[in-house]
C-alpha cells in the first residue's frame, strides 16, 4: 500500500519552472529518502504536499484518494526554516500548535506532557521561547511535528543545526516512529543519513525527478561489477576480461581495485588472482548513495 | 474550534498579557485626565495675590483702578523715589506711577517692578487706565456716555439646523469637537494598531514559525485571525481608556472641586471645550453648548463611529498586512509605508479645509473614496450628513476593504514565505499575479 503518491505534478512560478512532471510513489511505512541538490525543487514538492502551496498541473494522492484540504491533521511537517514564537511559553505554544492541528485542549496537554517528560524537559512548559538554546528549541520543534500523531512525517533537513546528541536523539526517534507503522518523508542532501536510515529514495534535480525506488535496487543497479583485492605479491597480468582500475602498495600489502568487464562472475576473477597472488581480502564494491547521488547529478549537467 | 477563532484568541491573549498594554491602559488615561484638567486647573486656580502701590498724582483712576482677585491696589500719597527705592525687598509686587498727565497726551506713567511684570497685570493696568481717559475725553467732547453705550451691540447669532425632527440650536463649536475628536481617535487608531499587524506579521517571518503554522492552516485564515485579533485588543483599549479617562476625570475633578457637571460631558465626547467653558465661568455659554451637544444626533454619531472606526481598520489592516508579508524587517518597510499611510495624512491635513464647507465638493468626494472617509467622514457627521451619502460611503468603504483584503491576501500568501528577496513594486505585482 502507497500512502502518497503524486502524479505529474508540475509547478511554474512565473518562467521558473520549480517541478516538471514529477511523479513519486512512497510507500507505507518506509523511511523514503527525498534527495536533490539545493534549489533542485525538494521544498515545493514539499509545499505542494502539505498543501503550501497549489500544483498547476497533476494530483496527490494520499491513503489511495485525492488530498484534502483536512489531511493537514494526518501530516506532521518540520521545515528546514523552522521557529517557534519568541514571546511564548513552551506549553502554550505547543497547545496552540496541537490545537491548529485539529487536537483537543484535554487530549494536547496530555500528549505535550508525555512528551516533554520522555525528552526530559518538563521542567520548561512555563519558559519563554527566547530563554531556550538552538538545541532546546529544536526538540520543541520536533515535538510540535509529532504530537499529534500524523500518518506521514515530512523531516526537511531535520539534522541541519542540531548538535550529535540531539541530531541522534531525533535519530531514535525516526527510527521508533518507523517501528510504530509512520512513514517518514526524509528530505536532505547529506547522504551519509540517507544511507543509514532511508529505505526508499527519489533523487531531483533541476525540477524533474531522475532516480526513484527502493535503496538496495538502486545500489543493485549501480553496482559496476567492481571489486576492491588486498594481496601480498604483484599481479603480472590478467585476462582482458578483468580491468585494474588502480593499485596502491600500503606496508607491504597491495590493494587492487579490479573491474569485471564481460559476463565472468566474481569467482573467476578470485581464480585467476589466486594463482599469481595470495589473497587476503576481497569485497565487492558496493557504491554508496553519494556517488550514486554525484554521478546522477552530474550526467544531469552534462544534457 | 475553529482555527480562526484560535488565531484571534492567540493574538489577542498574547498581546494583551503583554506588560506594555497594560502600561499603555492605564498610563493613557492619566494622561488624557491630566490633558483635561491641568489646563482648567491652571485657568481656575487663585493666582498669587499682588499688590500694587500707585501715586496718583492726577488723581483720577482711583475709581477705576479697583481690587480684584489677583491685583490689589494700595493708594499712597508719598514720595515716588522713596518708594521706588523701597521697592526692592518689599513685598509689594510693584509701583505704578501715575504723573499728573495732560489728557490729550498722557505720557509719563511708570510701572516699577523687581522682576518682568507679567503680560496680563500691565494688560490690565492699560486697560483701566485708558478706560478711564477714553470716559474722560467723551464727556469733553459733549458725548453722553448713555448715547454711546446706546450705540454698541451685541450680536450672538444662534445657529438653527433645520431636521427631519424640526429646528434644533445647534453649536458648530460642539460639532467641530466631536468631529475633530472621532476623525484624530479613527485616524490613531488605525495607525497604531495597523502598524502592530505589520511588526506582528514580521516577527512570525523571522521567527520562521511561518511555515510551521501555515502547513496547518490557510495563509488568508492567519492574516484576517491576525487582523481581527489585534482589531480586537484595539478596541478593548479604547473601551478601557474610555471607562478610565471617565473615572479619573471624575475623582480628580471632585478633587479639585470642579462641576463634575463638566466632566461628564467625556460621555459626549466632548472633554475639553466644554470643561474650558465651565470653568471660565460662563454658565450661560456652557449651558448653550450642553444644549447644542444635545442637538447632535449622539446615537447616530456612535453608531457611525464605530462602522468607520472598523471599516477603516480592515482597508488599512490588510495593507499593512501585505507590507508586513513583503518584508524582512520592519526597516525595509518604509519604502511601502508612504504609499499606504498617504491618504491617511492627507485626510487629516484636509480637516480643516472640510471644517470651512462640512459640505463642500472635497468633503463630498473625500468622505466617498474609502481610503479617506473614516477620517473626514466623521468630522462632517456632527454637521449633518444626508442619509444617501452615509449609506454611499458606507458601501464604498465595504467595498474598499473587500477588495483591500482580496489584494492584501494574494501578495501576503507568496510574501510570507519569502525570505531575503529584494522586494519592489514590480515583484510584488509578479507576486500578485501568481497562481496559487
Amino acid at each position: 500500500m502507497n500512502i502518497l503518491v503524486t502524479e505529474h505534478i508540475h509547478k511554474s512560478f512565473g518562467d521558473f519552472k520549480a517541478l516538471d512532471d514529477v511523479s513519486i510513489t512512497i510507500p507505507e511505512n518506509t523511511i523514503f529518502g527525498l534527495l536533490g541538490p539545493n534549489g533542485a525543487g525538494k521544498t515545493t514538492l514539499i509545499r505542494i504536499i502539505t498543501q503550501i502551496l497549489m500544483a498547476d498541473q497533476g494530483k496527490v494522492m494520499f491513503h489511495g484518494r485525492p488530498l484534502e484540504l483536512e489531511d493537514v491533521h494526518r501530516i506532521g511537517y518540520l521545515p528546514e526554516e523552522r521557529g517557534l514564537y519568541k514571546k511564548m511559553k513552551v506549553g502554550e505554544q505547543l497547545l496552540y500548535l496541537a490545537q491548529l492541528k485539529g487536537m483537543s485542549k484535554a487530549e494536547a496537554t496530555k500528549k505535550i506532557k508525555a512528551w516533554m517528560e520522555k525528552f526530559d524537559i518538563i521542567s520548561w512548559w512555563g519558559k519563554n521561547v527566547e530563554d531556550l538554546s538552538k538545541g532546546m528549541a529544536q526538540k520543541v520543534q520536533f515535538i510540535a511535528t509529532v504530537l499529534h500523531e500524523p500518518s506521514l512525517i515530512i523531516l526537511d533537513e531535520p539534522f541541519s543545526g542540531f548538535d550529535p546528541v540531539n541530531a541522534n536523539l531525533i535519530r531514535d526517534e525516526i527510527l521508533e516512529m518507523k517501528k510504530k507503522g509512520i512513514t517518514i518523508i526524509f528530505s536532505t542532501h547529506r547522504m551519509e543519513s540517507v544511507e543509514e536510515l532511508c529505505d526508499h529514495i527519489a533523487l531531483i534535480n533541476k525540477s524533474k525527478k531522475i532516480l526513484e525506488g527502493p535503496k538496495k535496487d538502486i545500489k543493485e543497479t549501480y553496482k559496476s561489477n567492481t571489486f576492491n583485492v588486498l594481496h601480498h605479491g604483484k599481479v603480472n597480468g590478467l585476462p582482458a576480461d578483468f580491468d585494474t582500475l588502480s593499485t596502491e602498495e600500503v606496508e607491504g600489502a597491495i590493494h587492487s581495485t579490479i573491474q569485471i568487464k564481460s559476463a565472468l562472475g566474481p569467482n573467476d576473477l578470485l581464480k585467476a588472482l589466486i594463482s599469481q597472488v595470495e589473497v587476503h581480502e576481497f569485497v565487492e564494491k558496493i557504491p554508496s548513495m553519494n556517488e550514486i547521488f554525484i554521478q546522477k547529478v552530474q550526467e544531469g549537467g552534462h544534457e | 474550534m475553529n482555527k480562526i477563532s484560535l488565531i484571534i484568541a492567540r493574538e489577542y491573549i498574547t498581546r494583551v498579557r503583554k506588560k506594555s498594554f497594560l502600561v499603555m491602559t492605564f498610563v493613557g488615561p492619566l494622561l488624557f485626565a491630566l490633558l483635561i484638567i491641568v489646563p482648567t486647573w491652571l485657568a481656575t486656580r487663585d493666582g498669587d495675590e499682588k499688590v500694587i502701590e500707585v501715586v496718583d498724582e492726577s488723581g483720577l483712576f482711583k475709581t477705576v483702578l479697583t481690587d480684584t482677585d489677583e491685583i490689589k491696589y494700595s493708594f499712597m500719597n508719598e514720595d515716588p523715589d522713596a518708594l521706588k527705592q523701597s521697592l526692592e525687598g518689599s513685598e509689594y509686587y510693584g509701583f505704578l506711577y501715575i504723573p499728573n498727565i495732560d489728557i490729550d497726551n498722557p505720557q509719563g506713567i511708570q510701572f516699577y517692578s523687581t522682576s518682568k511684570p507679567s503680560l496680563s497685570v500691565i494688560g490690565d493696568l492699560e486697560w483701566g487706565i485708558r478706560q478711564k481717559i477714553e470716559n474722560i475725553k467723551l464727556e469733553k467732547s459733549g458725548l453722553d456716555k448713555q448715547v454711546l453705550d446706546n450705540l454698541k451691540a451685541n450680536v450672538d447669532i444662534a445657529t438653527i439646523s433645520i431636521t427631519d425632527q424640526g429646528e434644533q440650536e445647534s453649536s458648530s463649536i460642539a460639532a467641530t469637537g466631536i468631529g475633530y475628536i472621532s476623525s484624530l481617535l479613527i485616524y490613531f487608531f488605525i495607525f497604531f494598531f495597523g502598524a502592530q499587524i505589520m511588526r506582528g506579521i514580521i516577527e512570525e517571518k523571522t521567527s520562521r514559525i511561518i511555515e510551521v503554522i501555515i502547513s496547518s492552516v490557510k495563509p488568508f485564515q492567519l492574516m484576517m485571525g491576525k487582523i481581527i485579533g489585534v482589531g480586537a485588543v484595539g478596541l478593548t483599549q479604547f473601551l478601557l481608556w474610555t471607562l478610565l479617562t471617565f473615572t479619573i476625570t471624575t475623582v480628580l475633578s471632585s478633587v479639585f472641586g470642579f462641576e463634575p457637571q463638566a466632566a461628564n460631558s467625556m460621555v459626549n465626547g466632548q472633554p475639553g471645550m466644554a470643561e474650558v467653558q465651565a470653568a471660565a465661568g460662563d454658565q450661560n455659554e456652557f449651558a448653550k453648548i450642553m444644549g447644542a451637544i444635545g442637538s447632535i444626533n449622539i446615537p447616530q454619531v456612535l453608531f457611525f463611529f464605530l462602522i468607520y472606526f472598523l471599516g477603516g481598520y480592515l482597508l488599512y489592516g490588510s495593507l499593512f498586512a501585505a507590507v508586513g508579508s513583503a518584508v524582512d524587517s520592519e526597516v525595509d518597510s518604509q519604502q511601502f509605508m508612504l504609499p499606504v499611510t498617504l491618504p491617511l495624512i492627507l485626510s487629516i491635513v484636509s480637516l480643516g479645509a472640510v471644517l470651512n464647507e462640512p459640505d463642500g465638493s472635497l468633503a463630498f468626494w473625500m468622505s466617498m473614496i474609502p481610503l479617506t472617509s473614516p477620517v473626514v467622514m466623521m468630522m462632517r457627521i456632527p454637521f449633518g450628513v444626508p442619509i444617501w451619502q452615509l449609506l454611499l460611503s458606507v458601501t464604498l468603504l465595504a467595498g474598499g476593504f473587500m477588495f483591500t483584503v482580496w489584494l492584501a491576501a494574494r501578495i501576503y500568501r507568496v510574501g510570507i514565505l519569502m525570505h531575503g528577496t529584494k522586494v519592489n513594486y514590480k515583484v510584488l505585482a509578479k507576486w500578485f499575479m501568481m497562481k496559487n
